[in-house]
C-alpha cells in the first residue's frame, strides 16, 4: 500500500515536473546494419545477486554429489572408493574452473544466476564472444572470488590472522573493482575484453491507443491543451496507464485537468480520461515529430 | 478518431507478426541449440531480424509508444547475439585450438615464456646450491606436507624407497585425477595473479624452482641424482613446462596492464587476456598428461632407463609441437 502511494506521488510529480532522466548505463553497440541497440549495463546490484545465485547452485550440486557418493560408497561397502574418489576430485574440479564457461559457451551466454537476473555477457567491441574470452574472464575468478574466500575461511593463530587480514585486504581491490569504474568491469571482464549487459526477453504490450479506442470519441481536446506537454511527458503517462493503479490514475488525472483547464462531465472515469488524453497527446506529438520536431518535455518550447 | 490517424499504431497493426515469428524462433534457439531450427527457419532468422532492426529505428523516429521501442529493443539485441554470435562447432572449435590457436599463442608469448622459465632456473639453481652447502635449507624451500619424510636427515635407503613403489598399484586414477586438478588449479592461480602487476607470478615461478632444486640437492647429495632425475622427469617436463607456460601467461597480462603499448589499456588487456587464456586452456591439457604420467606411469614403470626415455619424448615432443613453424591456414585469426 505504502509502495502504491509512492508510485503515485512520484508519477503524479512527474507529470507536474519530471526530473533529469539519466541514464549513465546506456552504451552504444551499433550494429553492422548501423543501428545502435543501446544495450544496458548490468548493475552491482543485479550481478552480485546472479553470483549468489550461481554459487548456490554449485554447493546444492556438491551436496547432491556427496550425498550420492555416500550411498554409492555404503552400497557398494567401499569398494568402489577408486571410481567415487576420482568423480568426486573431477566434479569438484569442474564445478570450480568449468561451471562458468560451460554456461557462457552456450548461445544465452549466461550462467543460470545471470539467465535469472535477465544478464548475458558480450564482447566489449561488440563482436562475437570467443571461447578464449570466456576462459579468460573466468580464470580471474581465481583472485576475484575463490582467494579472498579463502582467506575467510582460514583461521590460524595471532600471526596468521593479521596475515588473512592483510590478505583480505589486498584482495578487496579485486573483489571491488567492478564498483570503481563506469562500466561496471570486473577484472576478468577488463581481461577478456567483455561486459555484461541486460538481455530482458519483454512482450510485446498491447498498444495504449487500441485499448482505449471505444471510449476516445468522447473526449475533445482543443490544440492548446494538446500542447501542454512533450514526450517526457506522455512516456510517464504511458507508464501510468499501463500500470493502472487507481490512485495514481486518479491523481494525474486530476493534475492533468487543472493544467489543461478541463471540465470533467459527472460521468466521466479518470481512466477513459487519460487514455483519451494519451491517444490525443500521442497522435499530436507524433505528427510534429514527423515534421521533424520533437518535443521533448513541457518546457520545450519548439 | 485519433486513432486513425496514428501512423505508429497502422505501422505496428503491419508488421507485428514478423516480430511475433522473430520471438517465437528466439524462444526456441534458448530452449534448445541453434540446431533445434529447421533450414526454413535458419533462412529466415537474419531475414526476419534486419527487419526487426528497420523497424526498431523507424519506430525510434515516429513512435512514441515506448512500449513498442522498448520491445523491439529487446527484440533486436536477443536477434543480434544469435544472428552475431558463435557459429562454429564443438568440434571445429577444438580442432581450431589444437591446430592452430594454442600453437600460436605459445609462440606470441615466447618472450614471457622466456622470462618465466629463466625465473625458475634461477630458483631451481639458488635452492640446489644453497641445501648442497647447508641442508638446512631444505626445510626452508621445502614444506613439511610435501617432504613426506624425505630430507637431509632421512637415510639413503628411505630416501631410495620413496622413488619407487614396490607395492601393488592401488588408486592409482585417483591420484592422478588429485594431481591434474589440484595442479591445473594452482597453474589457473599463478596465472591469475599475474593481474597484479606479474610480481606474485615472478615469485611463485622462482618459488616452484625453489623446490624443485631443494629435492635435487638432497637426492643429490646422497648419490640418488641420477635416479630422482628419471622419478621426477617422466612427468615433471610435461608439468614444469606447464607450469612455466601458466607463469608466462601470467606475466603477459600483469606486463599488459602496466605496459599497454600502442593500445588503449582496456584494449590492450583484452587482447593479452585473450591470447593468455589460449595458452592457459593448453596449460590444463598438459596437465592433464602430467597428471597421467605422473600418477600411473611413474608408479607402472619403475625402470629408470624407461622414465628417462618418456622423459626425453615429452622434452622433444611438446617444444616441436608449439614452436616448430608451420604451413600459415588461410582461415587464420584466433578461435572463436
Amino acid at each position: 500500500m505504502k509502495s502504491a502511494r509512492k508510485t503515485a506521488k512520484a508519477a503524479a510529480a512527474a507529470i507536474a515536473e519530471p526530473g533529469p532522466r539519466e541514464d549513465d548505463r546506456a552504451r552504444s553497440l551499433v550494429t553492422p546494419e548501423g543501428v545502435d541497440l543501446k544495450l544496458r549495463l548490468g548493475d552491482a546490484g543485479e550481478r552480485a545477486a546472479a553470483l549468489l545465485i550461481d554459487l548456490a547452485i554449485m554447493l546444492g550440486v556438491l551436496i547432491a554429489f556427496a550425498l550420492l557418493a555416500l550411498l554409492a560408497m555404503i552400497g557398494s561397502k567401499g569398494k568402489g572408493w577408486e571410481v567415487i574418489g576420482t568423480a568426486a576430485l573431477l566434479v569438484f574440479f569442474v564445478l570450480r574452473n568449468l561451471y562458468f564457461v560451460l554456461f557462457e559457451l552456450t548461445p544465452g551466454a549466461a550462467t543460470p544466476g545471470k539467465r535469472a537476473m535477465g544478464l548475458r555477457v558480450a564482447a566489449r567491441n561488440g563482436g562475437r564472444l570467443t571461447a578464449d574470452a570466456i576462459f579468460a574472464r573466468n580464470a580471474m575468478r581465481e583472485i576475484e572470488l575463490y582467494l579472498p574466500l579463502s582467506f575467510l575461511a582460514s583461521n590460524g593463530d595471532q600471526v596468521g590472522a593479521w596475515v588473512n587480514l592483510a590478505g583480505l585486504v589486498w584482495c578487496g581491490v579485486f573483489v571491488l573493482f567492478p564498483l570503481f569504474n563506469r562500466d561496471r568491469l570486473r577484472v576478468g571482464d577488463l581481461v577478456a575484453g567483455t561486459w555484461v549487459v541486460k538481455a530482458p526477453t519483454r512482450k510485446l504490450a498491447p498498444d495504449l491507443v487500441e485499448t482505449s479506442r471505444p471510449s476516445v470519441g468522447r473526449f475533445k481536446f482543443t490544440m492548446a491543451q494538446l500542447d501542454a506537454y512533450g514526450v517526457k511527458e506522455l512516456h510517464v503517462l504511458e507508464d501510468v496507464l499501463r500500470r493502472y493503479e487507481i490512485k495514481t490514475i486518479a491523481l494525474v488525472a486530476a493534475r492533468i485537468r487543472l493544467k489543461i483547464g478541463w471540465q470533467a462531465a459527472p460521468d466521466e472515469s479518470d481512466g477513459d480520461f487519460l487514455a483519451a488524453y494519451y491517444a490525443a497527446l500521442r497522435g499530436r506529438l507524433e505528427s510534429r515529430l514527423l515534421l521533424g520536431k520533437r518535443r521533448k518535455d513541457k518546457h520545450d518550447k519548439s | 478518431m485519433a486513432e486513425l490517424h496514428l501512423k505508429s499504431y497502422r505501422f505496428r497493426a503491419e508488421r507485428e507478426d514478423d516480430w511475433r515469428r522473430l520471438e517465437k524462433l528466439l524462444t526456441k534457439v534458448g530452449k534448445g541449440s541453434p540446431r533445434a531450427l529447421s533450414d526454413e527457419e535458419l533462412l529466415a532468422m537474419p531475414v526476419l531480424y534486419r527487419q526487426a532492426l528497420s523497424s526498431l529505428s523507424v519506430a525510434r523516429a515516429t513512435s512514441l509508444d515506448q512500449g513498442l521501442v522498448d520491445y523491439l529493443e529487446s527484440l533486436s539485441t536477443r536477434a543480434y547475439f544469435l544472428v552475431y554470435g558463435t557459429r562454429s562447432n564443438l568440434v571445429e572449435r577444438v580442432g581450431g585450438f589444437f591446430a592452430r590457436a594454442w600453437p600460436e599463442a605459445a609462440k606470441a608469448l615466447w618472450r614471457e615464456t622466456l622470462a618465466s622459465f629463466l625465473l625458475t632456473l634461477a630458483g631451481v639453481l639458488a635452492a640446489y646450491f644453497l641445501t648442497l652447502h647447508d641442508p638446512d635449507w631444505f626445510s626452508a624451500f621445502v614444506p613439511d606436507g610435501l617432504a613426506n619424510g624425505r630430507g637431509p636427515t632421512a637415510s639413503v635407503e628411505a630416501m631410495r624407497a620413496t622413488l619407487y613403489d614396490k607395492g601393488k598399484h592401488d588408486g592409482l586414477s585417483v591420484f592422478a585425477a588429485f594431481l591434474f586438478t589440484h595442479n591445473s588449479g594452482v597453474a589457473i592461480f599463478a596465472f591469475a595473479l599475474g593481474f597484479a602487476f606479474c610480481l606474485p607470478t615472478a615469485m611463485l615461478m622462482a618459488y616452484n624452482g625453489a623446490m624443485l632444486g631443494a629435492f635435487l640437492a638432497v637426492f643429490g647429495m646422497r648419490g640418488l641424482g641420477f635416479e630422482a632425475g628419471g622419478w621426477l622427469a617422466i612427468h615433471g617436463v610435461t608439468e614444469i613446462s606447464a607450469v612455466i607456460l601458466a607463469g608466462a601467461a601470467g606475466l603477459r597480462i600483469g606486463w599488459t596492464l602496466a605496459f599497454p603499448g600502442d593500445l588503449s589499456r582496456p584494449a590492450a588487456m583484452a587482447q593479452a587476456g585473450r591470447q593468455s587464456a589460449t595458452l592457459m586452456a593448453g596449460v590444463v591439457v598438459m596437465l592433464f598428461c602430467a597428471g597421467i604420467l605422473e600418477g600411473v606411469g611413474r608408479q607402472v614403470i619403475q625402470n629408470d632407463f624407461a622414465r628417462y626415455g618418456v622423459a626425453l619424448a615429452t622434452l622433444v615432443a611438446w617444444p616441436a609441437y608449439l614452436y616448430l613453424p608451420r604451413r600459415q591456414s588461410s582461415r587464420g585469426g584466433s578461435v572463436a
